[in-house]
């Protein structure tokens, strides 16, 4: 599925340093009866987001209109557990680009790159200190920059760089997808399946 | 040059590398369900194209199944919706479709196995993070997202960098109680839940070699909760001997032209890992888990550790205690306990339910304990029958549901109530992963069973009634 392109982010953050934050909290299982892909992110978060009455936990972030922005900050190991893709899915429907954390768990990391969500892995000091100044002040604003692949904090001017392979670099800024590219060798995909018995 | 197991089978299905990008991996088999299955066929005819080895894919209903009265329709308009939608995309793409009430149903992993689906050296795909239980064949196999999904039915290939290599070795023998879900939840616990991320595990040791290839399936199972993108064991004459003469398992010629590939399929000598961790199978006890992540399990004879005690962020680990209402320091075992869930791809096959037959026999279940009690598959529910054990289980007070995910993920009605504590044999405790607000205690097979018939936690050593083989 096509997304849009990504260049270069400026907004604020929404910080939730809470660690081994698993897909399971990002969306519970009992929403993953779509047989279509929208309206994910009314449940993104769904049970520290709102009591069992519907109505919202007045101290989860998300509730808190004090912080807000496109950029999704959270603690180490983000993602773990189940390879719902939903989760990815319920973070960009809601409106999130770009999540940055200090560890990521694998297939959450993939799942988001192939969604057109920007998975930003920064340093632990790094982190402390985007979260610190999101505290300090939460009109402060984080720059993405994909081509150059840089993160910072504009409060401080303080900077990191961030990984990501040429190829999946690529496909954020053009908004394409695996696809795309696999059908276009599907020639040499056969060519290899008639070499590899079932 | 010296080739783990991982990069023979690995090196063997790339079709196309990207430099400074993921490798183009050709994918044997692809397995399906209904869950992370409808948009990526809704991708395929948004773009027009059709799936191009429909043969190497295999559909079965499990996550969002009742396991009651199977033979009615399902109640729940989604579910059923969505188990509609798996039948028809089958159906128009010809894909081979186990739904419910087909003979063959039963959680994906489960019955991949059992039909001969799984084969050494294979690389196995399927939108599930425990498509790692195929590892226990020797084969790459490991959970994607719906994304990939959609690759692999529109080009029978998904895109992804190598993972780097470990290999996790347990040498010695397992004391008495101790059970492969033991020693996947120790290792677990030693490593964390991200110990092994960006990692592809081998198992290797006299513990795997003398497991069987259902303990074997339990290990590589789990090997997603400390992260690993999966894990594997080298095949061995055990294997050979489990996949001989299966529905899908090749036959004459064809099976010693397998086997003779399959047979190099192990690590050379003086290969080389990234990362290599020795562990002791003495150290290792029946475990329980006591947070909120599988990484937070201890030995049942232990206490809660102190926050202080821990890797990872105080903060962190004190939300988790209070979710479970523990206390660091707390000892595990007469903690009262609601419900126990005896199933899973983790621990619902066979071996689980002789295993918890063997605590449970001659005992009767504890009054304040609900227990579910699911097959993984219907060939799992028929030996259950064949062996005696549903007797076993009738005599001590327990009924036997039919097979699917159930209450590991609780997207039917097997929902733990909140503020309730599940013993479960399945392999997730986070937050009301077992039903909103429910509190999971992950553990073996015996763990379970004991905890069913004396209504809290209970070391299962003290009720085994003989030795386990």
């Amino acid at each position: 599925m096509a997304y849009d392109k990504f260049n270069i982010l400026k907004t604020t953050a929404v910080p939730l340093p809470i660690e081994n934050v698993d897909t399971d909290q990002i969306i519970p299982a009992r929403f993953l009866k779509a047989t279509e892909r929208k309206g994910f992110g009314d449940n993104l978060f769904r049970d520290w987001r709102y009591n069992p009455d519907n109505t919202p936990k007045e101290d989860f972030v998300l509730n808190n209109p004090t912080f807000g922005g496109k950029i999704l900050v959270g603690g180490k190991n983000f993602g773990s557990g189940s390879s719902r893709e939903h989760a990815a899915w319920a973070v960009y429907d809601y409106g999130f680009r770009c999540v940055v954390s200090s560890f990521f768990a694998d297939i959450f990391k993939n799942n988001c790159l192939n969604i057109g969500v920007l998975p930003v892995q920064v340093s632990a000091p790094f982190l402390e200190k985007i979260f610190e100044a999101i505290y300090a002040d939460p009109k402060t604003e984080l720059v993405v920059n994909l081509p150059e692949q840089t993160i910072t904090l504009t409060s401080t001017g303080e900077s990191e760089s961030f990984d990501i392979n040429n190829y999946k670099k690529d496909n954020m800024l053009n908004g394409f997808d695996d696809i795309d590219y696999l059908l276009n060798i599907k020639e040499n995909i056969r060519e290899f399946a008639e070499d590899t018995p079932l | 040059m010296k080739k783990t197991l991982f990069d023979k089978v690995w090196d063997s299905h790339v079709v196309h590398k990207i430099e400074n990008g993921p490798d183009v991996l050709f994918i044997d088999r692809h397995m399906v369900h209904e869950v992370t299955s409808p948009v990526a066929f809704l991708g395929l005819k948004s773009r027009g194209i059709p799936v191009m080895y429909p043969g190497r894919t295999f559909a079965t209903a499990d996550h969002n199944t009742p396991t009651i009265n199977q033979h009615l329709p399902v109640k729940d308009p989604l579910s059923a919706n969505q188990l509609k939608a798996l039948e028809e995309n089958s159906k128009a793409h010809g894909i081979s479709y186990w739904g419910l009430g087909h003979e063959k149903n039963g959680i994906v992993h489960v019955v991949g196995p059992e039909y001969g689906i799984t084969q050494p050296g294979a690389t196995i795909v399927c939108g599930d993070s425990h498509t790692s239980t195929h590892g226990a064949f020797g084969a790459i196999a490991f959970g994607i997202g719906t994304s990939e999904v959609e690759m692999v039915l529109a080009t029978q290939c998904i895109m992804q960098q190598k993972a780097k290599s470990m290999r996790i070795n347990v040498n010695g023998k397992l004391s008495k109680g101790v059970t492969p879900k033991d020693v996947a939840l120790y290792i677990i616990s030693k490593l964390t839940t991200s110990g092994a991320t960006g990692y592809f595990v081998e198992y290797a040791g006299d513990v795997f070699r003398n497991m069987t290839m259902e303990g074997r399936m339990t290990v590589c199972n789990l090997s997603i909760e400390m992260g690993a993108r999966g894990g594997m064991i080298a095949p061995d004459e055990k294997t050979f001997e489990y996949i001989k003469g299966r529905e899908f398992t090749p036959v004459g010629a064809d099976w010693d032209k397998a086997m003779e590939y399959w047979q190099t399929l192990k690590t050379d000598e003086g290969a080389t890992f990234d990362k290599e961790i020795t562990f002791d199978a003495a150290d290792i006890e029946p475990m329980i888990t006591y947070g909120t992540n599988p990484g937070m399990g201890i030995g049942i004879s232990n206490g809660i550790p102190q926050a202080e005690s821990v890797e990872g962020g105080v903060a962190t680990y004190k939300k988790s205690l209070q979710y479970m209402a523990f206390n660091e320091g707390d000892n595990m075992i007469g903690k009262p306990i609601d419900f126990v869930f005896l199933g899973s791809c983790t621990n619902g096959r066979i071996e689980d339910f002789r295993a918890f037959a063997s605590i449970v026999k001659g005992r009767k279940k504890a009054d304040n304990v609900t227990a579910w009690l699911v097959p993984g598959s219907h060939k799992v529910e028929s030996a259950i029958k064949e062996e005696g054990i549903l007797d076993i289980l009738h005599d001590a007070g327990f009924e036997l549901r039919e097979p699917g995910c159930s209450a590991c993920l609780a997207m039917n009605d097997d929902k733990v109530p909140a503020g309730k504590y599940a013993v479960s044999t399945s392999n997730r405790n986070f937050e009301g992963r077992q039903g909103p607000g429910s509190r999971t205690l992950l553990a073996s097979p015996l763990v379970a069973a004991a905890a069913a018939v004396t209504g809290m936690v209970t070391d299962p050593r003290e009720l085994m009634q003989e030795e386990l083989v």
